[in-house]
């Protein structure tokens, strides 16, 4: 199995966001992420931007 | 009848969220008026169409979408969305070591979901927002904000799906390093 560079996975991640990955995809991921913390938390942070977007126009932000 | 009027306020009352949702996604304040009120009008000569339904919110907001993407379709048109506009884009050598790998590892943002509760946060994430390229704001606001699935995105916007998937990475590479630099890295 080929190994993920920092960047590739990055774009992965991306990726997983927007289509159903390949079984493939999926355990290289897992495997860079084992080892590399810069890109889980990188994960982490595009995951947290779709919640936010996500709720960008909700009523309770422009309240309080 | 009194009903039917209940149901004129309580449309109108949604007006500023359903102001705010298109023009977020539209940047820009006479589209968006007229996507609004194309949508209520819509809304209202259809109020039978909601009986029943549980959410009036939701319902405008469905119609609204159909609402935008006329207005989406008609500036895509516009020249300054001819393709390439901003296609000559950065892919991030700089975040890079040649070898691909992190050449500043990204910072841990603890419990990101707090800043959900600070009005200040929501102007940072607006901001930075506001400073992506055109057509890659467009692709990713229809992506998370309005929630299509990449495949319609790319079917009205006319791009392949390779594309769109760059456009989406650039989207959330740049805003997760712009708020780092205005948010999180100043916590």
């Amino acid at each position: 199995m080929k190994l993920l560079t920092c960047k590739e996975t990055t774009r992965l991640v991306s990726q997983g966001l927007d289509r159903e990955l390949e079984f493939g995809e999926r355990v290289a991921l897992r495997v860079h992420f084992a080892i590399c913390l810069g890109c889980r938390r990188a994960g982490r942070q595009m995951a947290f931007l779709r919640r936010a977007v996500r709720a960008l126009s909700e009523p309770r932000q422009q309240g309080s | 009848m009194a009903s039917q009027d209940d149901f004129r306020r309580q449309v109108e009352a949604l007006r500023p969220y359903l102001m705010r949702f298109a023009s977020l996604q539209l940047r820009d304040a006479a589209a968006a008026e007229d996507a609004v009120q194309e949508a209520l009008v819509a809304a209202l000569a259809g109020e039978s169409s909601f009986a029943g339904r549980a959410n009036l919110r939701t319902w405008l907001t469905g119609i609204l979408k159909h609402k935008i993407v006329d207005a989406i379709r008609r500036q895509s048109r516009e020249p300054v969305l001819a393709p390439g506009a901003d296609d000559e884009g950065v892919e991030f050598e700089e975040l890079f070591t040649e070898r691909g790998h992190w050449d500043e590892r990204p910072a841990g943002w603890g419990d990101p979901d707090g800043a959900l509760e600070q009005q200040q946060f929501w102007r940072a994430l607006e901001m930075c927002l506001e400073r992506l390229p055109e057509r890659t704001a467009r692709v990713f606001m229809m992506r998370e904000h309005m929630g299509f699935a990449t495949g319609e995105i790319c079917k009205e916007l006319g791009v392949t799906p390779t594309h769109c998937w760059v456009l989406l990475y650039r989207a959330r590479m740049t805003l997760r390093e712009c708020l780092q630099q205005t948010w999180f890295g100043k916590q």
